[in-house]
């Protein structure tokens, strides 16, 4: 791999070297390469591009890694990963994707991922999404994540996307049986013209299943933003949806909550605040010694952290 | 020293342009001083002018004999001004060690932070990781506020009203922390205050009402006539008795 392409996976997946544990590095469209272990096998998927990852029933402690990078202009490609995780798994998954543009045409990248996470299965998911590159051409990624959480089991996923991407949108659909959580914490920040779309959709299905959806975004420039999220009671259970966005220059952000209760003690909450940085922030940290540029990146950074 | 000269400044109301500060001078050395007077008498502007965040539109401010009137409240910051907001400001996900680092200037550890905090009566290690958002109370808040204050060490250290919006509890912890203060930290320490049990800790006591400087001196010498004078002593301590 060339300096640019693992200087990506260091920023996206915190891959330094070879990492530990199962790994499966995509790099242009092919695979770069693959490691198993004795309870983690990835394989090729059938009948379409993508890989299948299975984890044994009561794995431990295991960290994944699944990072895709592009550095060819002009790529475009759609991939289909399935992650089976046993029951009474506690596993770490880190997914991630990276695009460096330096040509002219656009680089998209496809992602449908589709998790099935065992009874009383335990999940953490990270994914990084980055563009870069001098090139005129678009970096653009569609990450779809379907969730299917069976009885007991508890998937947090902890999503980020900060810079260089120009044209995103961002489904995740999850659906919840009996005891079953979910937790999400997007963060996302536009800059430019970029436009960034989030549509979250949950069916609490199973009861006492709960989920907590919150998004955390900052838009910049002439960027775009929409976030939708809705959550589904269908039985007794909790949800609660939240976004927070802070708006500067000449941006647009647009949060469209929803949620529809289904069963008498189904308990939704949803939130959403648009906003600029307040005045007073930025006065409370200038007289602790910071520039006004010092105090705004402060409290960008400290709203995304 | 900080001395301000013919200070004076205006701002827009209801019924047109209304002066806030008329031709204020003042000198403050060194100790501990606390200004006093009635609600919409100007002294909130006046520690806002000293920071920064208020232009004057008449006057001048000298720091140790060094023109600050066209410093920006960063730059005023940077030559040793503290301000420490009646209500203080809530962050979301900057937490309380990030806050207090940024006060100090520098990465300071956890136990550095936490000994700030300790210092304003909370016990640090349940508090350091915490957002200074809407999690914290009103009394929380104010003493991190002042533990920020006391993290920048710096000569001149303005409080506006820290006994606003907090508890009997708290406000007596707040008397404690001040009281401390009085005998540990340096340079000028400038606090504006209704309440007696503050002004009991000056060294120095100004009294401003209707924009003016009506009495300043020690404390012994104004706090007698202050106290004395039954209708002004009673807009000065409850502020609201008028209501």
């Amino acid at each position: 791999m060339e300096i640019k392409e693992l200087e990506l996976l260091k920023m996206i997946a915190d891959i330094d070297g070879t990492p530990a544990g199962a790994y499966n590095i995509r790099a242009n469209g092919t695979l770069a390469s693959r490691s198993i272990t004795e309870n983690v096998n990835i394989k090729e998927k059938d009948g379409a591009p993508g890989i299948e990852i299975l984890i044994k029933p009561n794995t431990k402690g295991e960290k994944i890694h699944i990072p895709v990078i592009i550095s060819e202009s002009g790529l475009r490609e759609t991939v289909y990963n399935d992650f089976i995780i046993g029951d009474n798994c506690d596993v770490t998954i880190v997914a991630g994707c990276g695009i460096h543009n330096c040509g002219s045409e656009e680089s998209r990248h496809d992602g449908i991922h589709t998790f099935f996470v065992g009874k009383n299965a335990k999940v953490k998911y990270v994914e990084k999404h980055l563009g870069e590159g001098d090139g005129k051409g678009e970096r653009n990624m569609n990450p779809t994540t379907v969730v299917n959480i069976a009885e007991g089991g508890y998937m947090e996923m902890e999503t980020t996307q900060i810079k260089g991407i120009d044209n995103t949108k961002r489904v995740t659909k999850a659906r919840l049986q009996k005891d079953a959580t979910l937790i999400v914490h997007e963060k996302l920040m536009t800059h430019k013209k970029q436009y960034a779309e989030t549509d979250f959709e949950v069916d609490l299905d199973g009861e006492n299943s709960s989920a907590n959806v919150v998004s955390r975004s900052v838009a910049k420039d002439n960027s775009s933003q929409l976030f939708l999220s809705t959550i589904n009671g269908n039985n007794i259970c909790s949800g609660h949806t939240e976004c927070d966005a802070i708006i500067m220059d000449d941006a647009h952000v647009s949060a469209v909550p929803k949620i529809t209760a289904n069963h008498i003690d189904a308990s939704l909450i949803h939130e959403a605040a648009i906003g600029k940085i307040a005045g007073e922030q930025l006065i409370k940290l200038m007289t602790l010694g910071l520039t006004e540029q010092q105090a705004e990146e402060q409290i960008v950074n400290g709203f995304l952290k | 020293m900080l001395e301000l000269k013919n200070i004076s400044f205006s701002a827009e109301s209801e019924n047109g342009k209304k002066q806030i500060l008329k031709n204020v001078s003042l000198k403050i050395d060194e100790g501990f001083v606390v200004i006093t007077g009635p609600n919409g008498g100007g002294k909130s502007t006046l520690a806002k002018v000293i920071a920064g965040i208020i232009t004057p539109d008449e006057g001048q401010i000298l720091l140790n004999g060094e023109d600050i009137t066209n410093l920006t409240i960063t730059e005023r910051a940077k030559k040793g001004i503290s301000f420490a907001f009646q209500q203080p400001v809530r962050f979301k996900g900057i937490t309380v060690h990030d806050l207090i680092s940024l006060a100090a200037g520098q990465d300071i550890s956890v136990g550095d932070a936490c000994a700030y905090l300790s210092q304003v009566g909370l016990c640090a290690r349940d508090y350091i990781n915490r957002e200074v958002n809407t999690s914290l109370s009103g009394g929380e808040l104010k003493r991190i506020e002042i533990a920020t204050v006391l993290a920048r060490g710096t000569s001149v250290s303005l409080f506006d009203e820290p006994e606003a919006g907090i508890d009997l509890w708290s406000f007596n912890n707040l008397i404690k922390v001040f009281e401390k203060m009085h005998d540990t930290l340096g340079g000028s320490i400038i606090i504006i205050s209704h309440q007696e049990r503050i002004l009991n800790i000056a060294d120095k006591v100004i009294v401003v009402a209707n924009g003016e400087i009506k009495e300043q001196g020690k404390k012994d010498d104004i706090l007698p006539s202050l106290l004395g004078k039954a209708d002004i002593a009673c807009k000065v301590l409850t502020a609201n008795c008028e209501e």
